[in-house]
């Protein structure tokens, strides 16, 4: 098994560097010379010539490509435009604050998530499974802004229990950890119930009614166990669209995360710090599908030796 | 005794060609599909009416969206504007109603273009395999690695902001689910006697994968393109709310909610009334999605 998980790390290194090639091209055909977008129009051309060979923006691209590579390996984003300041501080100065508010987000949508699909399955087709299921459709289906807005409107404005925006005190983090674990709480849901259906037309839980088991214990011990499976490596998947939905509610409650670094590259055009943000969060996408398959081959030993 | 003949006559036609199907056994499968997918019945109706919305939204509102009148500023829902006016004077549900036109042709255009893109690399990939198909699951994995939503910034950073742009970010950006599912159908339809028969025949490839192959993804592809356009749509609002997508003055529901984000406090009907046109065309495609799914093609559930 350790040589199977050793593979896909390896498979990820080619992807990875895929992964920085691309957003790097991306960023570089950006019209309009980065010195000048930096310094603003009325700059000396021998001033502009001068930063761009500190920089090192006057040797070709495929010279640049692997000098960020090499730099990159080493943990060296390079250097933000706006804040004079190395990417990688900056990154790791806002990571804290992405993964307390995912972390939170997560077990708000796995408590939720697992509860709303454990009882709609077992309330399987009358109103309340149609109910929890509706409301699991509609998690899905709402922006994230939307949720926030109507939350902070609620609670914030009109309750006035929790604060409209902030990150410091645990009041603070409720409302953003509930609109950022809403989409997976309903993705679940909806996962966990036709897990669950599933898992029921199996013989062994034929075989644990049949030796008289209360349909508590066949659910708890027998059901569940194989129902959960595949969430489990959809949390990890979940990475994905956590961090993205992560940059819409770190602006909206003013959360400085990776979300708003991000944001905050792009209003002012600052290449190295975007560039920077998108590579970091994607190593951590493709972190969590390695745990994913990793998780799943420990979990299953159905399907240990066949990855 | 009507319904017997309808059962006969449809196994019969069946038997010539699974395409044709007597009128009155169609009419027939017709009702019963409508009454077990009701839901999905509803919005499709749902979805045709706001296409009718607004492909006439010139006719159906008294007001121009673009119009500015500084003396309405911010008024409250009356008979005169329904839904208010915003901070510039121009009424809500006019913008609503144009900002359709916005949502439906993101939903459609840049999916149709990645399901495009997608569907030929998928089938390329599934049928010849090998070196080709490596380089192109390689390059699917890699688009998949990002977040989608930090993928389609980028591009915005690069291109500028505006709907075009975001049609060319959303079409580069989702291609790469399609590809992959495209593939694996493409693989176990390749195994098919009819497929097998069709190359000892000595076929071309071309007409192989656009005769035998591609019709037969078609049920998956319906419902992955109707699946798709939420999403993208949604897309777009995310893009528009952090302002990297549309641009004042259009008529984005993502970017009216953003702008009248200020007066959430005073003025909820101004952020909800968008919000909720979003969510209601998103609820619509996916409870259409869904019903498309069991009527077309039962083994795709849960993908």
């Amino acid at each position: 098994m350790a040589k199977n998980i050793l593979k896909r790390i390896l498979i990820s290194i080619p992807v990875l560097t895929g992964v920085v090639l691309i957003i790097f091209i991306m960023l570089r055909v950006v019209p309009g010379d980065p010195v000048t977008t930096m310094l603003g129009e009325h700059v000396n051309q021998m001033v502009i010539d001068k930063i761009s060979k500190e920089m090192g923006l006057d040797k070709p691209l495929y010279i640049q490509f692997f000098t960020y590579i090499s730099h990159a390996i080493r943990g060296d984003f390079g250097t933000s435009y706006r804040m004079n300041r190395n990417v990688t501080g900056i990154i790791l100065d806002a990571f804290p604050n992405t993964v307390r508010l995912a972390v939170c987000a997560a077990i708000v949508s796995w408590i939720v998530g697992i509860a709303t699909g454990i009882f709609a399955a077992v309330n399987k087709n009358n109103i309340l499974d149609r109910l929890f299921m509706g409301g699991a459709l509609l998690g899905v289906s709402m922006p994230v802004f939307m949720i926030a807005l109507v939350l902070q409107y609620l609670f914030a404005y009109k309750l006035k229990i929790f604060p409209v925006s902030g990150y410091e005190t645990v009041t603070s983090m409720v409302l953003p950890s509930i609109v950022l674990g809403w989409n997976s709480a309903g993705s679940i849901a909806r996962m966990i119930r036709s897990n669950i259906l599933e898992v029921m037309q199996e013989d062994y839980i034929r075989t644990a009614r049949a030796k008289g088991l209360l349909e508590f214990a066949v659910m708890r011990s027998h059901a569940l166990k194989n129902a959960m499976l595949p969430v489990v490596t959809m949390m990890a998947l979940q990475i994905s669209s956590m961090l993205s939905g992560a940059v819409i509610t770190e602006n909206i409650f003013g959360i400085p995360g990776i979300g708003r670094l991000a944001v905050n590259a792009i209003e002012t055009r600052d290449m190295p710090l975007l560039q920077g943000t998108v590579i970091f969060t994607t190593i951590l996408v493709i972190l969590g599908n390695l745990t994913a398959d990793s998780l799943y081959s420990i979990l299953d030993p159905r399907i240990r030796k066949e990855i | 005794m009507d319904k017997d003949t309808g059962q006969t006559e449809q196994n019969f036609s069946s038997e010539i060609d699974d395409g044709i199907d007597i009128e009155e056994s169609f009419k027939e499968k017709c009702k019963n599909i409508i009454k077990q997918n009701k839901l999905a019945f509803f919005s499709l109706i749902m979805i045709i009416l706001i296409i009718l919305c607004a492909v006439f939204a010139n006719v159906i509102c008294r007001y121009n969206p673009y119009t500015q009148s500084l003396k309405d500023r911010l008024l409250a829902p009356s008979f005169a504007h329904p839904l208010g006016t915003d901070e510039l004077g121009r009424d809500t549900l006019t913008r609503i109603i144009f900002g359709a036109r916005i949502s439906l042709t993101i939903g459609l255009i840049p999916t149709l273009i990645s399901m495009f893109i997608g569907t030929i690399l998928g089938l390329v990939a599934g049928y010849f395999g090998g070196k080709i198909d490596f380089i192109i699951m390689r390059f699917a994995d890699i688009m998949l690695a990002f977040p989608s939503l930090l993928l389609a910034m980028v591009v915005m950073y690069t291109m500028g902001g505006g709907l075009i742009n975001i049609f060319i970010a959303l079409s580069l950006v989702n291609w790469a689910s399609t590809s992959r599912v495209v593939r694996s159908e493409t693989l176990s339809l390749s195994k098919k006697e009819y497929v097998e028969a069709a190359k000892s025949m000595g076929v071309g490839n071309a007409t192989i994968i656009l005769r035998h192959i591609l019709p037969n993804c078609i049920p998956t592809l319906v419902v992955l393109f109707t699946l798709s356009i939420p999403s993208a749509i949604l897309s777009e609002s995310s893009l528009s709310f952090l302002g990297v997508g549309a641009q004042p003055p259009t008529a984005s529901w993502g970017l009216m909610v953003v702008s009248a984000k200020k007066y959430l406090f005073t003025q909820p009907v101004m952020v909800l009334a968008p919000a909720i046109a979003i969510m209601t065309v998103v609820l619509a495609f996916n409870f259409l999605g869904d019903g498309l799914r069991d009527i077309l093609d039962p083994y795709l559930k849960e993908r």
